[in-house]
C-alpha cells in the first residue's frame, strides 16, 4: 500500500492552509485528496470581494484569495489529487479513495487532517410544505450556476433564511437581471452580517422580512408563487398574516452543517452542537493523529479564521508525526455556560498547548451590553465586555499556558456571558 | 432639511444612523456609537461607492467563467451599468488576475480585472 505522513482530505482554504503549515514544519511527504477538478473549494464561486482583510490587510474576492494558497501549494511541490472521492477512512488511518485514472486506491496515513467542509441545509431539512417542482434551489448551488457555469436559475425570485450567501446571491441575480421579491427569515434577527444586509439588499432595494417562513410552495413543473407568512415567538406561522409572491425560483439560504460522513465512519466522535468533531487544543480528534479544521470542524464566517485554524492544524500534525505526543497528557475540560452555545476546542492540555490558544465560540442570542468572563474552576481569569454579540459572528477567547500553568490542579475551564 | 436614515456597516452592532443635510452639506450625524459610524455616514450619503464583482465568459479556457471585478471602487449609482458593460465580453484563456477585462468602464476612469487565473485548456 502506498503511504503518506500527512493525507489531507479537501482542497479547499483548511486543506490549503493545512498542508502549508505541514511542510514548513517538517513533513516532506504530503498528500491533499480533492473532489472537485480544481483546488480553492467553495471560495471559487465565491465572486464578491471582502475575504482576506485580517490575513492579506486587502479585500480580495474568493477565487483572488484561494489563488494566494494555491501558489503557496505548488510553490512547496505539495502533491495533490483532484477528481478524486474519499470513501472511507480507517480508525488506523488507511484512506480509501477513487478516481476515473486509478480508480480505487487505498493509501496508509500517519497523519490525517480532516477539511472536508460543509454542506447547506436542503429543503428535505427544512419541512417546508407543498409541491416539489423545479426551481427550488440552495443559495449555494445557485451561486454556483451563476459564478461558475454561466447559468440563470432564474427570473423572479423569493429566498427563504438571511445567512450570508443568500443575501450575497440577492444581490447577483439582482445584477443579472432578476427580480429579488423577499428575503425572509424565520428568526427575529438576520444570520448574515451587517454589511451584507446593508449593500446585498438595502442598496437594491430588496425588503427583508423578519420572523417569516415559508408556508407554501405552488407550481406542479415549476415553481409558480410561495407563500409567507409572520411567525410567533413558538415560531409557528400567524393565520391571517400569509402573503403569496409570484416567482419562478426559491433559493434556500438556512444553515451549513458540517459534512462528517467519513469522520464518523472512521470512529471521529462528533459534537451535537457543532456537528463536528470534539478536538483538543491541538484540533486532534477522539483519534490520535486524525485532526480536523476549517468549516468540517464548525462552520466559521470568516475565511481568514479558517485559513488560521488550519495553519495550526497543520503544525500539530507535523509535530504529530515528528515527535509523537503524550499518551496521557492531562485534560482540562471547557465548559460552555450561559448563553456559550459550544467551545472548539472541547479540551486544552496544559502541558502539552501551545503557547498561547484561540478558544472559538458562539452564543445562542443576541447579547448587548455584555461581557465574556473566563474562569479557571471558580477563579475570575478575564472579562471582556461586548457591546453586541450575535449568533452570526464568532466570538474568541484567548487563553495563556503561563497563565494555566499557575493553576496546576484545575478541573475546567468555563467560558460564559455575563451581564456587564 | 433632509435627514437620511443609514444603518452603520463597520460591526455587528449595526447602528441606526440619522445624517440630517442641508442640500448636499451633512449638518449632523446622530445615533452612531464610534467614530467610525460619522465617517461611514458622511462618505455614504456624499459620495457612496462600492467594489462592484462579477463574471465574464472565457474562450478557449478549463473553465468556462471567470471572476471579475472594479480594480478601486466605484460610484454607487453606476453599478448597474458596470455589469451592463461586461454583457457579451468574452476573454481569451489564459487569463491571469490583475489582466484588464474592460479598460475605463462606464467612464469611472476605474479599469475591470481579472480576479482569477483559468489556464488554456
Amino acid at each position: 500500500m502506498e503511504s503518506y505522513d500527512l493525507i489531507i482530505i479537501g482542497g479547499g482554504p483548511a486543506g490549503l492552509a493545512a498542508a502549508v503549515a505541514a511542510r514548513d514544519n517538517g513533513i516532506e511527504s504530503i498528500l491533499i485528496l480533492e473532489r472537485d477538478k480544481d483546488l480553492g473549494g467553495i471560495l471559487n464561486q465565491c465572486i464578491h470581494n471582502g475575504f482576506g482583510l485580517h490575513t492579506f490587510k486587502e479585500e480580495l474576492t474568493g477565487p483572488e484569495y484561494a489563488a494566494r494558497f494555491i501558489a503557496q501549494v505548488k510553490e512547496r511541490g505539495i502533491e495533490y489529487k483532484l477528481n478524486t472521492m474519499v470513501m472511507d477512512i480507517s480508525s488506523d488511518k488507511v484512506v480509501t479513495a477513487m478516481n476515473r485514472q486509478e480508480g480505487m486506491i487505498m493509501l496508509q496515513a500517519k497523519a490525517v487532517i480532516l477539511a472536508m467542509g460543509c454542506r447547506e441545509r436542503s429543503r428535505g431539512a427544512l419541512n417546508i410544505p407543498g409541491y416539489r417542482p423545479a426551481g427550488i434551489y440552495s443559495a449555494g448551488t445557485a451561486q454556483r450556476l451563476v459564478n461558475m457555469e454561466g447559468f440563470m436559475p432564474g427570473r423572479e425570485v423569493v429566498i427563504l433564511g438571511s445567512g450570508d450567501i443568500g443575501l450575497i446571491m440577492a444581490r447577483r441575480m439582482t445584477l443579472e437581471g432578476a427580480k429579488v421579491k423577499v428575503v425572509a427569515e424565520l428568526m427575529p434577527y438576520s444570520g448574515g452580517l451587517k454589511r451584507n444586509i446593508v449593500q446585498c439588499l438595502d442598496d437594491f432595494g430588496i425588503p427583508l422580512k423578519l420572523s417569516h417562513t415559508v408556508i407554501d410552495i405552488e407550481g406542479k413543473n415549476r415553481v409558480e408563487a410561495v407563500t409567507i407568512a409572520e411567525v410567533g415567538p413558538d415560531r409557528k406561522p400567524i393565520p391571517g398574516t400569509e402573503e403569496r409572491y409570484t416567482c419562478d425560483t426559491l433559493l434556500l439560504s438556512c444553515g451549513l452543517i458540517p459534512e462528517n460522513e467519513l469522520s464518523r465512519s472512521a470512529g471521529v466522535e462528533i459534537s451535537p452542537i457543532t456537528s463536528g468533531p470534539v478536538v483538543n487544543d491541538s484540533l486532534e480528534t477522539n483519534i490520535q493523529g486524525v485532526f480536523a479544521c476549517g468549516n468540517v470542524l464548525h462552520v466559521h464566517d470568516l475565511v481568514d479564521y479558517v485559513s488560521q485554524e488550519a495553519s495550526a492544524a497543520g503544525r500539530n500534525a507535523a509535530d504529530y508525526i515528528l515527535h509523537g505526543h503524550g499518551e496521557n497528557a492531562k485534560q482540562v475540560e471547557i465548559l460552555p455556560q450561559g448563553g456559550v452555545r459550544y467551545t472548539v476546542p472541547k479540551y486544552v492540555r496544559p502541558e502539552e498547548m501551545e503557547d498561547s490558544l484561540t478558544v472559538r465560540f458562539r452564543v445562542g442570542d443576541v447579547y448587548k451590553n455584555c461581557a465574556i468572563a473566563t474562569y479557571f474552576d471558580d477563579q475570575l481569569i478575564s472579562r471582556r465586555k461586548r457591546p453586541v454579540m450575535a449568533p452570526g459572528e464568532m466570538e474568541q477567547v484567548v487563553l495563556q499556558k503561563a497563565k494555566l500553568a499557575e493553576y496546576p490542579d484545575m478541573k475546567h475551564i468555563t467560558i460564559k456571558i455575563e451581564e456587564a | 432639511m433632509e435627514i437620511r436614515e443609514l444603518t452603520c456597516i463597520n460591526c455587528p452592532l449595526g447602528c441606526q444612523l440619522k445624517v440630517t443635510m442641508e442640500g448636499k452639506e451633512v449638518v449632523s450625524v446622530e445615533g452612531n456609537t464610534c467614530r467610525r459610524g460619522d465617517t461611514y455616514a458622511r462618505k455614504e450619503v456624499t459620495n457612496p461607492t462600492r467594489i462592484v464583482t462579477s463574471t465574464v465568459k472565457v474562450s478557449g479556457g478549463k473553465v468556462p467563467m471567470i471572476n471579475v471585478k472594479t480594480q478601486n471602487d466605484v460610484p454607487k449609482d453606476k453599478i448597474f451599468e458596470c455589469v451592463r458593460a461586461l454583457k457579451g465580453v468574452t476573454i481569451q484563456a489564459p487569463v491571469r488576475i490583475g489582466d484588464v477585462v474592460v479598460a475605463n468602464v462606464a467612464g469611472t476612469g476605474v479599469n475591470i480585472v481579472a480576479a482569477g487565473n483559468v489556464d488554456a485548456a
